[in-house]
């Protein structure tokens, strides 16, 4: 039996192409998935993340817990409504999971999870908090929704649907967030455009995705959702990155606090390692379609080197396909490395990503 | 879509058309299509090359997956439509029009091993449940 979140009925009402993913019911498109690209690369597109996990963290010194809890450094949340990038760590140093921490008050944190991991991370919370902070209160919030409307218009139509938005969230700066009534809106997402993740309640949801359809904001699926984030050169968890991989070999060193004096779990083993691979961008020279799991071989420093695509495909936005891929660190931008594709060797370039923000192209 | 009469199918999504010069013209179904969504990348053969009846010969690429194209009978390719290569969504929007290449069938008994169009609707019929 598959997962539904509030707006299942809502994406079958507008014709959604339903797929099963990891276990939810959810619309990879509405008909066209490259129509919904562009829609959110030049105006605004809506996408259901309700399958994602808010956990509310509740009581006296949320913070010290998540001090230790997460690689970043929750000390950088001093405004209330500030969010934060972040990835869990297990004590190897290996990703339990990539999350935002949102600072709500000194006695209330809230972090959204993704949605294949949620139950693996709710565990290892509660295990954590039993251990290092019995008396907080640790809510998984299923009753919520969670709306992601991005692109450049993305944040006028928001303030024409909700009243009273346009006041409440103008000067909100890139990963900020405040409430209004029963709507927490922050301004964060996936896909690389200007926008807000709004998080609402569940029987609320329905009604509020068709304002925003009638406003004009197109409904996107999963697929855009991948396209859009690789360009963005966003890691997807479990494909980008997993327990058996290090945030310093998938391009999150720069959300891993080494410095301070805080200890947190995983990063004694991160000051142990010594990493010898890297995430780096690759944009297709010859004709194909990069995928996960293609092999990447090429020379490095006169050695030959073996890597592989963690996430690949075709880029609307470029025309050209790219890819995130796994290999020696040796390896620099410009440089060129070959991708195994079926019975071929196709080129491909290696470039420093993002490839697309705010719309235009970066490589 | 409805399914053309005129025209043959295999069970994996090929269409198939008997041309006068006895040459027959292939592509995917509209079906096929739909499963794969947006087209981007068509991967064609090489003409004069000779494939046996469900060998691989072709790639078609959607924003999703790649898909196998399987030569429906066993023969040489004669020509390939090229126009696809930089216009994939071709098959989006024509699937039954945007053939991929032509073959010499070399052996042309195969042709009535394949579905017609009631045998096809079946094929997709089964395939819902």
């Amino acid at each position: 039996m598959l997962k539904k979140t509030p707006l299942n009925e809502t994406h079958r009402e507008m014709n959604a192409k339903m797929v099963d993913f990891g276990g939810w019911d959810m619309p990879l498109h509405y008909g066209s998935q490259l129509e919904e690209h562009h829609k959110v690369r030049q105006d605004a597109g809506m996408f259901d993340v309700s399958h994602m996990l808010p956990v509310d963290i509740k009581g006296d010194g949320v913070r010290d817990f998540l001090r230790k809890l997460v690689a970043n450094n929750v000390d950088k949340l001093t405004i209330p409504g500030k969010a934060l990038y972040t990835c869990m760590l297990t004590p190897q140093g290996g990703i339990i999971d990539d999350l935002i921490v949102y600072f709500l008050s000194e006695s209330w944190f809230r972090i959204v999870v993704n949605a294949g991991t949620a139950e693996k991370d709710t565990a290892w919370i509660l295990k954590q908090r039993d251990t290092l902070a019995p008396a907080l209160e640790i809510t998984p919030r299923r009753d919520l929704a969670m709306v992601a409307v991005q692109g450049p218009n993305a944040r006028a139509k928001v303030w024409q649907v909700i009243p009273g938005s346009q006041e409440a969230t103008e000067a909100l700066k890139i990963f900020q967030s405040t409430t209004l009534g029963n709507f927490f809106i922050a301004r964060t997402g996936y896909t690389g455009e200007d926008g807000f993740e709004i998080i609402l309640p569940a029987d609320e949801a329905p009604a509020f995705w068709k304002a925003l359809h009638a406003a004009g904001v197109a409904p996107a699926g999963l697929g855009a959702r991948d396209t859009l984030r690789l360009e963005a050169g966003m890691n997807l968890y479990g494909q980008d990155m997993d327990e058996s991989t290090s945030p310093l070999e998938s391009g999150l060193g720069w959300t891993v606090d080494l410095k301070s004096e805080r200890d947190f779990i995983g990063k004694q083993a991160l000051l142990d390692s010594n990493p010898t691979q890297q995430l780096a961008g690759l944009v297709l020279l010859d004709r194909g379609v990069l995928r996960g799991h293609q092999k990447v071989v090429g020379q490095a420093n006169g050695q030959e080197f073996e890597g592989e695509i963690t996430s690949g495909g075709f880029s609307p936005t470029i025309n050209q396909s790219i890819a995130l891929a796994r290999f020696a660190n040796g390896v620099s931008p410009e440089d060129e490395v070959y991708v195994m594709v079926r019975d071929k060797k196709l080129r491909a370039k290696v470039v420093k990503y993002p490839f697309v923000r705010n719309g235009k192209v970066l490589v | 879509m409805s399914i053309p009469t005129d025209l043959k199918y295999t069970t994996s999504h090929e269409w198939v058309k008997t041309e006068a010069d006895g040459t027959v013209t292939v592509g995917i179904t509209d079906h096929a299509q739909e499963l794969l969504g947006d087209m981007v990348f068509v991967e064609l053969p090489d003409v004069g090359k000779t494939f046996s009846q469900k060998q691989e010969c072709a790639v078609a690429e959607s924003v999703k997956a790649a898909a196998d194209v399987y030569s429906p009978i066993s023969g040489e390719v004669v020509e390939v439509n090229s126009a696809l290569v930089d216009n994939p969504e071709k098959i989006n929007e024509d699937a039954f029009n945007a053939w991929l290449f032509k073959l010499k069938p070399s052996n042309a008994s195969e042709l009535d091993g394949l579905l017609d169009a009631a045998g096809y609707q079946n094929v997709l019929d089964n395939e819902d449940h």
